[in-house]
């Protein structure tokens, strides 16, 4: 089989990302302090982030998700690519990035548009966000809503934790949690 | 049996850029191939949304290449029909003069004519593409010109 050189392949993903025509650029960035992470942007902005990504599955998803053109491509996720390495460095506090959360439900983005008012260092319990979103008793619902969060460390929902202080859970693992909150000196 | 979804692009793209290149590079050679490469994905990638089924993707990509290689070599010898090898491009007939010819044809065999006589493939890669091997494509394509040459007898 007929290999196709490094340089003529990264040459057509990044035509077809200036092309406009993609449903979902995606790429993995490798060496992040936390490990890999899958980043996806569509044509409205971030739309996923994934932790320890299996990439065929992941495109797989996206594809359902957002159509069948996903494609592979290093330049188009550069601005995330910028800001993830800033804030995991501990150089940025707040993304400028826009969202894609239109895969995400009704409910789901009321409760994430609450946790994006969490700010940096501070924490939340689940109890307190149902509340501020409209639905004191579903404490519950909101730890669903924390695990399917499509754009985790964008969207903090490290910053959520339990009514008694503990971290409780998250998509990522723990160890993870933990690494962030310290990250933002918001443990000691 | 159904026809199959559509793979995300990504997935396309991985599954026949290999032998999509090595297709332009036995046509169009070496140097025009790396830019023929590119014109097919993107050309590829446009069609892609107006996909109704996954089905046959490998000869619809490499239809893709070689209309892309045919278009390539027009624009770069438009007056030239007597400096390169006009007799083997001359004997070639293009799929827009096959397509009527082959209308009546069963699926299979039309398949086969067509990417043989009107696209040059070999009956491997044809065989490939319509998810059999080399000797079923090969009785195909024969099958379909007799029966094209019997259809033209009895007219």
């Amino acid at each position: 089989m007929t290999t196709v050189p490094a340089v003529l392949d990264e040459r057509f993903r990044a035509a077809a990302a200036a092309s406009g025509r993609l449903d979902v650029a995606f790429d993995v960035l490798e060496e992040t302090p936390i490990g890999p992470l899958l980043v996806g942007v569509s044509d409205r902005g971030l739309c996923r982030v994934t932790f320890d990504p299996e990439p065929e599955q992941e495109v797989e998803r996206l594809a359902r998700l957002f159509g069948p053109r996903v494609l592979r491509s290093r330049t188009s996720v550069d601005r995330a690519r910028r800001e993830l390495d800033e804030y995991l460095s501990g150089r940025r506090r707040t993304f400028d990035l826009e969202l894609d959360l239109r895969a995400t439900p009704e409910f789901h983005r009321r409760v994430l548009a609450e946790l994006a008012r969490v700010g940096y260092g501070r924490t939340t319990t689940y109890g307190a966000l149902a509340a501020q979103a409209g639905s004191p008793r579903a404490a519950r619902a909101v730890g669903t809503v924390m695990n399917r969060n499509p754009v985790p460390i964008v969207l903090p929902c490290h910053r959520v934790v339990g009514s008694g202080g503990g971290l409780v859970g998250y998509g990522g693992g723990l160890g993870r949690k933990e690494w962030l909150l310290r990250l933002e000196g918001a443990l000691l | 049996m159904g026809a199959s979804a559509i793979p995300p692009f990504e997935t396309f793209y991985e599954a026949h850029k290999g032998e999509v290149l090595a297709f332009l590079r036995r046509r169009a050679g070496r140097d025009r191939a790396d830019d023929l490469f590119q014109d097919t994905f993107l050309r590829a990638l446009r069609a892609y949304e107006r996909l109704e089924h996954g089905d046959h993707l490998r000869a619809w990509v490499l239809t893709i290449a070689s209309n892309v290689a045919t278009d390539g070599a027009r624009r770069e010898r438009p007056t030239a029909a007597l400096t390169t090898e006009p007799a083997i491009e001359d004997a070639l007939p293009s799929f827009e003069e096959l397509a009527p010819l082959t209308d009546g044809l069963p699926a299979k065999e039309r398949a086969a004519v067509v990417l043989r006589y009107g696209y040059d493939l070999d009956y491997e890669t044809i065989g490939d593409a319509l998810g059999s091997n080399e000797q079923a494509a090969r009785q195909a394509a024969s099958a379909g010109v007799r029966r094209l040459r019997k259809e033209k007898e009895s007219r």
